[in-house]
């Protein structure tokens, strides 16, 4: 198919989302009703450099994992584009697409449930590698086992069961689940949500090394601020399906401008009993997304809600390089 | 290759390597272990299903009348078929009248199994208080002992001297009955002359109190139509409604999103001061720790290693696990591009080592972590830990903890 080609000026971005929507219908429909939808990602644009990270924050039910789900297409696009290193992934064959699934792989939240409780650790990491031909038969053992001293695993562990592993033992599994495939681009969904603060740090590290190593790209999903801040080169924010605010870690975190960036920043908490911050606390929940307010999404919580927020759904604007935001405070000037 | 032979070479490996898997055990030895623990686990159930006992045996004294609770040497093994696990080993610290008391630790750290002790919720048979004790003092200036109390009287204790917040607040409600039915039957059960108006009102103010804009809608509606962070809420009414003593939030906010857990802690002090309560707060994030809390204790695989005030501990650490607690927190703040971490992970519960408990862990340690457990060193009235290096007067070198901060 020759629309799935795009012509791709800009080399130095590896992954470019546009537009990128994803409506799941709800199962109740009566007749002469107009179908309804749960708008999971509704117009979110954003793209990724290669050999960075980009970080991806939100509360739960924001639709941060639908975002890293539908660039893989484990989901498929409602609409929109997404060109991963100038091919459009929502528009190519399902032919051509598992010959590109390699090079894009995905490290889950839970490896727990995340790893077959049937297969030893050299399968689970090889299965793939065996599928795509990575490297030839000759050398997969030897391939299986370099992978793993990467990832801090130990070669006798080649014929254990996931069972036998610890949280932070079986997420270095999974990581080299990934990398064997010699991807560019790696999806981590909350990689350390489940983990002890010690074992979050070994495997943040093991993710760094990586990187530096082989020149990955990173989408990191977390909901864990300072974990973001300390892993990402670019931070985008979620709220409620949409992107709210994104820019540089330097710009979001130093000067952020949407009201809910701020009441987020506010909300980590700090270790140190001295500082007394000045706290935002947003009254409320997330609303459902099968309803959203209209208008500006947020403004069911926002403290600085105006009349216009609930007629206009604010777009994403740019304010300095790079910097966008999506509130209507600043539209004004 | 056949299976039986990939076996061989593991076994064979791990030989080579000095790796002990004592989680393999013959049928045999397996069996032994068993019949073992059956033994000593009826001992111990005789000892709790006693009726009719005497109110002396388990009426005490407390060290300082200024504490709600108080720990000493407390033991809690769980005997399974592989073996006993030690998850509370000889725990003492006490928690004062109106002070939160954070407990902090990994997972598996024995943690909750010490605050399930104090609430004899521990799962039994298998789960044991072996030895050592909980005293509890009421506001009547009554001290029980928590350890010997059967379990008729406990009854009258739980969840209405001392109540508990768990972590997952969906897997504690009971999702067949509505809200305000779980919660009238708190009051019902502890108030002696409740009537059922009089429960109603009661949650109603409740349900109030902890935030809920809406309190009659949210009375007769089930769990699931609620939020996370609502039903956290729900959780905290629920054990506030009949005014504890003492309050026991296991990994309160755990569950919850960032905005919603400052939204949580902020009630949990407002509440405290509202009540003049005590709280116990159980927690891995430091951070919390560091707003909520007055005294900290730090827990390592089922021992105390540090406790001291929230100041001592965040201002000054002494012990290495604490330090690189502190330390492996990433921040936009930390300059190096390496993020500290401590390496390995916690040892096996089963065969714990006779030396310090971090000291594979440890990269300060010296020849003597690995010969015995060091004591607790104690360094002002509130502050100290368990470290060799700690023992004459401070050997650690603190500032370069302070510059990595």
């Amino acid at each position: 198919m020759e629309n799935a080609y795009v012509n791709n000026n800009n080399n130095d971005d590896i992954l470019i989302v546009r537009n990128l929507k994803k409506y799941y219908p709800l199962s109740k429909i009566s007749i002469g009703k107009k179908r309804s939808y749960v708008k999971a990602v509704d117009d979110v644009s954003f793209s990724i450099k290669r050999g960075t990270t980009m970080g991806l924050v939100g509360e739960s039910g924001c639709g941060k994992t639908t975002v890293g789900r539908t660039i893989l297409r484990l989901h498929d696009v409602t609409d929109g584009q997404v060109i991963f290193d100038g091919m459009d992934l929502a528009k190519i064959p399902p032919r051509k697409l598992r010959r590109l699934r390699p090079q894009m792989q995905m490290i889950f939240q839970d490896p727990y449930s995340s790893l077959s409780p049937r297969l030893p650790i050299g399968e689970i990491i090889g299965e793939a590698v065996k599928e795509h031909k990575i490297v030839p038969r000759s050398e997969y053992r030897s391939y299986i086992l370099k992978v793993m001293h990467d990832c801090g695993l130990q070669p006798h562990y080649y014929y254990r069961y996931p069972h036998e592993f610890s949280g932070g033992q079986r997420q270095r599994i999974s990581i080299a689940r990934a990398v064997a495939l010699k991807p560019k681009f790696i999806i981590c969904d909350e990689p350390l949500s489940a983990l002890d603060v010690s074992i979050q740090a070994q495997i943040i590290n093991l993710m760094k090394d990586l990187q530096e190593q082989y020149g990955y790209t990173y989408l990191f999903i977390s909901h864990d601020l300072s974990v973001v801040e300390y892993l990402s080169d670019t931070i985008g924010v979620m709220y409620l399906g949409s992107m709210v605010e994104m820019g540089e870690k330097k710009q979001i975190f130093d000067n952020p401008m949407h009201p809910y960036t701020k009441a987020l920043l506010s909300a980590i908490p700090v270790s140190d009993p001295d500082v007394k911050m000045n706290r935002i606390i947003l009254k409320g929940d997330i609303p459902s997304p099968v309803n959203p307010p209209s208008g500006c999404k947020f403004r069911t919580r926002c403290p600085y809600a105006t009349k216009v927020c609930a007629e206009v759904a604010p777009k994403l604007k740019e304010y300095e390089s790079g910097h966008k935001v999506a509130c209507h405070l600043y539209s004004q000037d | 290759m056949g299976l039986l032979d990939k076996w061989r070479q593991i076994k064979q490996a791990e030989a080579e390597q000095g790796i002990d898997h004592t989680m393999y055990l013959t049928l045999k030895e397996e069996r032994r272990i068993s019949r073992e623990n059956n033994r000593i686990i009826r001992q111990f159930e005789r000892e709790k299903n006693r009726k009719n006992v005497p109110e002396e045996e388990y009426l005490t004294k407390m060290r300082d009348p200024n504490n709600v609770v108080e720990f000493e040497n407390l033991h809690t093994y769980f005997f399974t078929d592989v073996g006993t696990v030690k998850s509370v080993n000889g725990v003492t610290f006490d928690i004062p009248q109106g002070k939160v008391v954070g407990v902090v630790g990994e997972s598996g750290c024995g943690k909750s199994v010490t605050s399930l002790s104090l609430m004899q919720l521990v799962q039994a048979p298998q789960g044991q208080i072996v030895s050592g004790s909980i005293r509890y003092q009421d506001r009547n200036g009554k001290c029980y002992e928590i350890t010997k109390m059967p379990r008729d009287k406990m009854l009258k204790v739980r969840g209405k001297e001392i109540a508990m917040i768990f972590q997952e607040p969906m897997t504690s409600l009971n999702p067949v009955f509505k809200i305000g039915e779980q919660m009238d039957e708190v009051v019902l059960l502890h108030e002696e002359d409740a009537t059922p108006k009089m429960a109603r009102e009661r949650s109603l103010e409740m349900l109030n109190l902890v935030g809920i804009a809406d309190p009659q809608k949210v009375y007769n509606n089930y769990p699931h139509e609620l939020s996370g962070g609502m039903r956290q809420r729900v959780m905290i009414a629920m054990a506030l409604s009949c005014t504890p003593r003492l309050i026991i939030a296991d990994e309160p906010t755990t569950a919850l999103d960032v905005t919603i857990q400052a939204q949580i802690l902020e009630l949990l002090r407002d509440v405290k001061n509202k009540i003049n309560g005590s709280i116990m707060l159980i927690t891995h994030d430091l951070g919390v720790i560091a707003e909520m809390a007055d005294y900290v204790v730090v827990m390592y695989a089922g021992r105390i290693i540090e406790k001291g005030t929230v100041r001592e501990i965040f201002h000054n650490p002494k012990h290495p696990y604490t330090i690189g607690l502190m330390r492996s927190k990433p921040s936009g703040k930390t300059k190096d591009n390496r993020l500290y971490s401590i390496k390995g992970q916690v040892p096996n519960p089963i065969n714990m080592p006779n030396h310090c408990y971090f000291f594979n862990r440890c990269d300060r340690a010296i020849e003597i972590c690995a010969e015995e457990y060091p004591e607790m060193v104690q360094f002002t009235d509130t502050h100290s830990a368990a470290c060799h290096l700690c023992r004459n007067g401070g050997l650690m070198d603190t500032n370069s903890t302070k510059e990595q901060r």
